[in-house]
C-alpha cells in the first residue's frame, strides 16, 4: 500500500516500510489497469463486432437510421470528452509537480465535464424516445442505445472514481512522490474517451 | 526513470488542440458524399485521434515494451475476433 515516504521514481526503493519497493508497486499498478483495459477493449469489442456484421448485412437500414442522430450534439459531446481528457492529463501533470490545489481544480473540472457529457446524452436519448425511436425499434437503434448506454455507464463509473480521487486529494493523500491512484484513474478515463472517439464517427457520421 | 514525469502542460494543450481540429475535420468531411471513402476517412481520423490520446495523454510514448505489449495484445485479439466472425457471417 501507499507509504507516505514512497519515491516511486526509484532511488534505492525498498527501504520504505512495505516489502515491495514503491517503484515496483507503481509498475505493477500500471500493468494492472492496462490488464483491466484489455478486458474493456474486448467488452466493447463484442459490440463493435456486432456493429460491423450488421452494418455489412443491412447497409440500407444504417443509412436510413443514422440521419436521425444529431451529429452536432455528438460533436459537442466529443469536444466535451476530449476537454475532460485534457483536464485529467493536466491533473496528473500537476500532482507530478506536487501541486495539490491544481490537482483538485483539474479533477473537479473533469468531473464537471463528465456531467455535461451525460446531460447532453440524456437530452439526445429523450429526444429519440419522443420520436418513437427505442432500443427495440431496429438493429441500428438497438446497437446505438446499447453502445452509448454501456459507454455512458463507464462515464458514470469514471465520475465516481474521479470523485473518490478528489476526496482523497482533499485529504492531502497525494504528493509529488505518491500519486499512483490518480495516474491509474486517469488511464481509465482516457480509455473512456478513446471508446467515444470511435463510437462518434461509427454512429453519427457514417451511414 | 524520470523521463515523461516532467511533461509540461503545453504538450497536453497542443494535443488537445490537435484533437479539436481533427474532430472538426471529421464532422466537415461527413457532410461531403465520398461514398465508401467516408467510412475510410472517418476511421482514419478516429485512429489518428486515438493514437494521440494513447501516446501522449496515456503516456505510452514514455512506456517500455511491457506496457506496450499489454496495450497492443487486446487490440490484436479484437482484430482476430472481428476477422473470425466476418469469415463466418460474410460467407454464409
Amino acid at each position: 500500500m501507499a507509504e507516505d515516504t514512497a519515491h516511486f521514481a526509484g532511488e534505492g526503493g525498498g527501504q520504505a516500510s512495505g516489502h515491495v519497493s514503491p517503484a515496483v508497486a507503481y509498475e505493477a499498478a500500471k500493468l494492472g489497469i492496462w490488464t483491466f483495459l484489455a478486458t474493456e477493449v474486448l467488452l466493447f469489442g463484442g459490440l463493435f463486432t456486432a456493429y460491423i456484421v450488421f452494418r455489412l448485412k443491412f447497409p440500407e437500414m444504417f443509412h436510413k437510421d443514422f440521419v436521425h442522430l444529431n451529429r452536432l450534439l455528438g460533436a459537442a459531446n466529443t469536444v466535451v470528452l476530449i476537454a475532460s481528457s485534457l483536464t485529467v492529463a493536466l491533473a496528473i501533470a500537476s500532482i507530478r509537480k506536487g501541486k495539490q490545489q491544481l490537482l483538485k481544480l483539474f479533477l473537479s473540472l473533469t468531473i464537471l465535464l463528465a456531467g455535461v457529457f451525460l446531460v447532453i446524452k440524456y437530452f439526445e436519448w429523450t429526444e429519440k424516445f419522443a420520436h418513437g425511436l427505442f432500443p427495440g425499434t431496429d438493429i441500428f437503434f438497438s446497437l446505438y442505445f446499447m453502445m452509448t448506454g454501456l459507454h455512458g455507464l463507464h462515464v458514470l463509473g469514471g465520475m465516481l472514481v474521479l470523485g473518490g480521487m478528489l476526496v482523497l486529494a482533499g485529504r492531502g493523500k497525494f504528493s509529488e512522490s505518491y500519486h499512483t491512484p490518480v495516474e491509474i484513474s486517469g488511464l481509465y478515463w482516457h480509455f473512456v474517451d478513446l471508446v467515444w472517439i470511435y463510437l462518434f464517427p461509427m454512429l453519427y457520421l457514417i451511414g | 526513470m524520470e523521463k515523461g514525469r516532467g511533461a509540461g502542460y503545453g504538450v497536453y494543450v497542443a494535443i488537445f488542440a490537435a484533437l479539436l481540429v481533427l474532430t472538426g475535420a471529421t464532422v466537415a468531411v461527413s457532410y461531403v458524399d465520398l461514398g465508401l471513402w467516408n467510412v475510410a476517412v472517418a476511421l482514419l481520423i478516429a485512429s489518428v485521434k486515438a493514437s494521440l490520446v494513447a501516446l501522449f495523454f496515456m503516456h505510452l510514448k514514455h512506456e517500455g515494451g511491457l506496457v506496450w505489449t499489454f496495450a497492443l495484445v487486446p487490440v490484436l485479439f479484437l482484430v482476430l475476433i472481428i476477422a473470425g466472425t466476418l469469415s463466418d457471417t460474410l460467407f454464409r
